[in-house]
This record gives structure tokens, sequence and C-alpha cells, in this order.
């Protein structure tokens, strides 16, 4: 490899929040020769993964599909799409080839494409943990047997060498389960012989679309150029700009420290790194650095079923009542409790007040302990079964509305009900519950990919 | 004068589900050198502002080369679980934003 070889690639930060078609135009104009697009994350909570539908809806993905298809059909540059779904579980992957198949049926195109699942089933997991190779991560907390048995989906994190492994056999599309979002950039140079500092560097500024890049407006793509001593990144958009700081910026975002960066397998070191202004919209760097770890693991995310949400909102104007809010909510607790006996179980129903207005917001960060003149009162049930859910949230509900409170004047009623019905079903809630860091000896054993043709 | 007066940038946000991480960019070096001399913001003082103790701020830090300074705390309840107030961690920022400079 020579020192001006250079690897043009145009990356997607989430696949269905759109771009301007004129920016992947321009990128196809510029040589790109891989799509980089990410499909998902944990950022939008626990309930994608545990349930298993997807994030962004099948015509937002099928929009954004049917652009990116015809640039590859112009250029045939490669498209590597990463945490299908949202977050990359099995049934989430099947989502997004069932819609990149309609996409190319309707083009009358035959794709040849690699998929590779990331979900772990529960053998494996009960196999790992028995043999210590799963180890506590940001939860502070060993994962259990009882955990694996109580998530509904456990993916696993996965790095390069899956999708480098599934390139190997010439897809023209690869579709991963939940991977790192730096994989999807950078798989293909790494595999074509760049180095794994500067690409998966590239791959983290990248991995967020055009959010680098000023002024940030909407959902767009940002471009790479890797060479293999630096890289340029650089706005397809003609009225945006890469600057120094805005790529400094975002190497800061959504991460704790900006400078060490762990991933599958090692941790990229841009302690030396250096950002260099090259014209007035690009920009160079050069010195990423990675250090490989002495074990390779990868991230296991899971969540389970916590119960089925209903909930009421009611406004409080009264400020006697907002004086003693504190002392309401655990009476109303207590009360309800005794009312429904041996009916309903404490243990199968919980109740949080969200108190907009309060400390709705922040909760017990909240520094502000002024009482308002106002609250929204958000009262959110969640119960074993639905039918639970709704009777404590009935029973909650009449029992805030005629509470009587200390020095209650107004006797009609406690609450400014925005709705008739002021009750409403939120359906099925999950929580977090697998956070685990899974040490494995070959990172592409676990997540083999298999050759398929789409269209 | 505040936080929010000298800085281009004070945001929140998710790092995973078990953590939130803060950010405050300037928009030169020099800002961000007078703001690290005035030594007001501080480890001490980011934990005083979220009313939790130093040792649970997480790599509190000066980055000259993002004219930024940043820490993470642990979130008080996971993202998206029962207590949890804000699923993307995106409106934590204000009493950092408020800390006084001088």
């Amino acid at each position: 490899m020579t020192l001006d070889q250079e690897f043009v690639i145009v990356s997607h930060g989430m696949l269905g929040y759109g771009f301007p078609k004129a920016s992947l135009d321009e990128a196809v104009a510029r040589g790109a020769q891989l799509i980089a697009v990410d499909a998902g994350s944990t950022d939008m909570g626990p309930y994608y993964l545990g349930s298993g539908r997807p994030f962004v809806s099948r015509s937002m993905v099928a929009r954004d599909l049917d652009l990116i298809i015809d640039a590859q059909d112009r250029t045939g540059a490669k498209i590597v799409i990463g945490s299908a779904g949202g977050a990359g579980t099995d049934v989430q992957v099947d989502f997004l080839l069932d819609t990149l198949t309609s996409v190319l049926k309707a083009k009358g195109l035959r794709k040849k494409v690699a998929v590779i699942r990331t979900e772990l089933d529960k053998a494996t997991l009960h196999g790992a943990l028995t043999n210590k190779r799963i180890h506590v991560f940001e939860t502070e907390r060993d994962l259990t047997p009882q955990d694996i048995d109580a998530s509904t989906h456990v993916v696993a994190q996965i790095g390069l060498e899956p999708i480098m492994a599934a390139l190997d056999d010439n897809p023209d599309i690869v579709v991963s389960g939940r991977a790192w979002d730096v994989s999807n950039v950078a798989a293909l140079p790494v595999k074509a012989g760049f180095p794994r500092g500067l690409a998966l560097h590239l791959g983290k500024i990248l991995e967020c679309g055009g959010q680098a890049a000023l002024p940030v407006e909407g959902s767009d793509l940002l471009m790479g150029r890797l060479y293999p001593d630096r890289f340029i990144v650089e706005s397809p958009h003609p009225n945006k700009a890469c600057t120094t700081e805005s790529i400094a910026a975002h190497t800061l975002y959504e991460k704790t420290n900006p400078v060490l960066l762990p991933g599958p397998g090692g941790t990229v070191d841009l302690r030396a790194a250096r950002f260099t202004q090259i014209d007035d919209t690009r920009v160079e760097v050069r010195d990423s650095a990675y250090t490989p770890a002495s074990q390779y693991t990868v991230k296991l995310e899971g969540a389970r079923l916590a119960g089925y949400r209903h909930f009421f909102i009611g406004g409080i104007r009264d400020p006697r009542m907002i004086e003693q809010i504190d002392a309401i909510e655990p009476a109303i607790l207590d009360r309800l409790k005794s009312h429904l006996g041996a009916d309903i179980a404490p243990e199968q129903f919980r109740v949080s007040f969200r108190r907009y207005g309060r400390d709705g917001v922040m909760g017990p960060l909240e520094p502000v302990k002024d009482p308002p003149h106002e609250i929204g009162m958000l009262v959110d049930i969640v119960g074993e079964t639905p039918e639970i859910a709704e009777t404590v949230c009935a029973m909650a509900r009449a029992l805030l509305l005629h509470w009587g409170y200390q020095g209650r004047k107004a006797t009609a009623g406690n609450l400014a009900f925005p709705f008739s019905p002021a009750d409403m079903a939120g359906g099925e809630v999950y929580e977090f519950n697998v956070y685990h860091l899974m040490d494995v000896d070959d990172p592409v054993a676990l997540f083999p990919h298999h050759m398929t043709e789409l269209g | 004068m505040r936080l929010s007066d000298m800085a281009r940038v004070v945001r929140s946000k998710n790092a995973g589900p078990y953590l939130l991480t803060f950010d405050v960019l300037f928009d030169s070096i020099e800002t961000l050198e007078r703001v690290r001399t005035a030594g007001r913001l501080t480890r001490d003082s980011v934990a005083a502002a979220y009313g939790v103790s130093p040792n649970e701020i997480i790599d509190f830090d000066y980055y000259p080369f993002a004219n930024a300074v940043k820490f993470s705390i642990r979130r008080p309840h996971p993202s998206g679980s029962a207590a949890d107030t804000d699923v993307y961690g995106a409106q934590q920022h204000v009493p950092l934003m408020m800390i006084e400079l001088d």
C-alpha cells in the first residue's frame, strides 16, 4: 500500500431518519466506495431490544434503502448496515431483510447479501456464565442465571472481525445484528489493509452521520477519505462544513472518556491524535492509534419484560396540595395497598409519581426545591398483567382525585384532567437486565454469516 | 458569571444505559484556560451541583484538543427503568450550566 492510496466512505447515522438526496449524489460523485449505515443504539431505551419491534418504521427504512441501493447500482459501492432494526435482535434483522427484499423487488434487482446474526441463545449464555466468561460492566452487578432466563433477547455487540469475514465472500450488502457502530465504517478498509487506529477513529466520527458537520440541522450524511497515514472528514452537503471544533466536539459525544475508546478487541487511543483544518470545510486527522486488548470481549445487551403500563395525567394547581405532595404520595400508596388487599399483592405492581414542574425531569438530581405554582402529575403504573395495571391505575386516580389532605378547601376534586378517559394503556414495559462483557477466544466463531440472494 | 455565559455548548447525554456524561464546549482554548485558571469548574463544584460526592464523578478533565471539559456520573436509575425520568439523558445539564465562575 502506498501513502497516496485512498478509500472513500460515506456514512449514514440512523437508517430511516432520512438524509438529503443531494448529499448522497454528491458522495457518489466524490467516489464513495462504501456506504456505511448504522441502524441502532441502546439510546432509545430498553423497549426495542426487549420487544424486538423495529425502532424506525418500515416505510422510513424503505425510503433510505431505496436511495442507498440506487447509489450502489450506479457505483458498485459496498453497503454495510449494522444494528439492524434498532437493537440488532434476530427478529429485527429479519425485519430489515424483509424491507430490503421489497425495495429490491420493486426495482427488479437481485443482490448478494451477507447476514450476520448476533443474538445469543440461552444455552450459550448459561455456558459462558458457568465458565466465568461473563464479567461485570457498567451495571456494577454480576450477571445471574435468573437474568439470562428472564431476558427476552440478548445480543452481543460485535466488532470488525465478523463483518470482515462476511466481506470475504464479496457480498453487495452486509446486514448485521448488533454491531459496534464504528465497525460499519472500519471493517472494509481494515480488511483492505488500512490501519485500525485511523479506520476506527474515522468510524467514531462518522457513526452519527452529519452531526459532526456545521450547521447541524436534520439528519445528513458525512464522508471520510482514509489514507495509510491520515484521514480527511468532509460533508457531502454544499452548505455544511467540518471544522476542527465540530470534529473534536463530536469525539466527546456519548462516551465517558473522549481519548480512550474501548471496543470489542481493543481500545482506540486518541491521546496523540492531531486535528488540522486543511481548508474551509475539511479536517485532516493523524496519529490515531489502536491498542489490542489482551482478551477479546464483546458487550452483551439484554432486556426483560417488566410488566404492562397504565397511566394518567392530572394537573394540580392548589398550593395547599402542592405543599403537601411529598406526604400525599406515600399515603396514597399505603391506602392503595390496603384497598387491594389480597386481590392484588404489592409485588404485582409498582406506582411512580412523576411531578412535572417539580422534579419530573431530574428526579433525585434536581437541585431546585422551590414550590411550583402547578404540577403536571403523571401517575405511572406498571403491573404484572395489563388488567392489574388498569385496576391499580383506576384506583390510584380515584384516591388522588379525592384525597382529603390536611387543610383542603377544594373538596370537589384535586386534579385537572386533560382527557376523558383519564387513564391510558401504555403497553409492554421492558428494562435492561443484561449489560455485561463476555470473553470470546475467536471473535468470528459465535457470529458466522450466511450468504443469500435477495430481490 | 455563570458557565452558560461562557460556554458555547453545555449538554448531558447517556453514555450507555447506566452512565450520564456531560460536555462543556468553549469557543477557544483561551476561554477554556481562563475557566480552568479561575478554578470554579472542578470535580468538587460539579459534584456539588448534582448533590453527589466528588468520588462519584467519573473522568472529570479539561480537554484542550476540543476546548472542552467533560465528566460523567452514574445515572440515578438506568435508562428506561421504573424510576428513570429521562431515557436519553439529554435534559440533565442545567445544574452544570448554572455553576458560578467568579
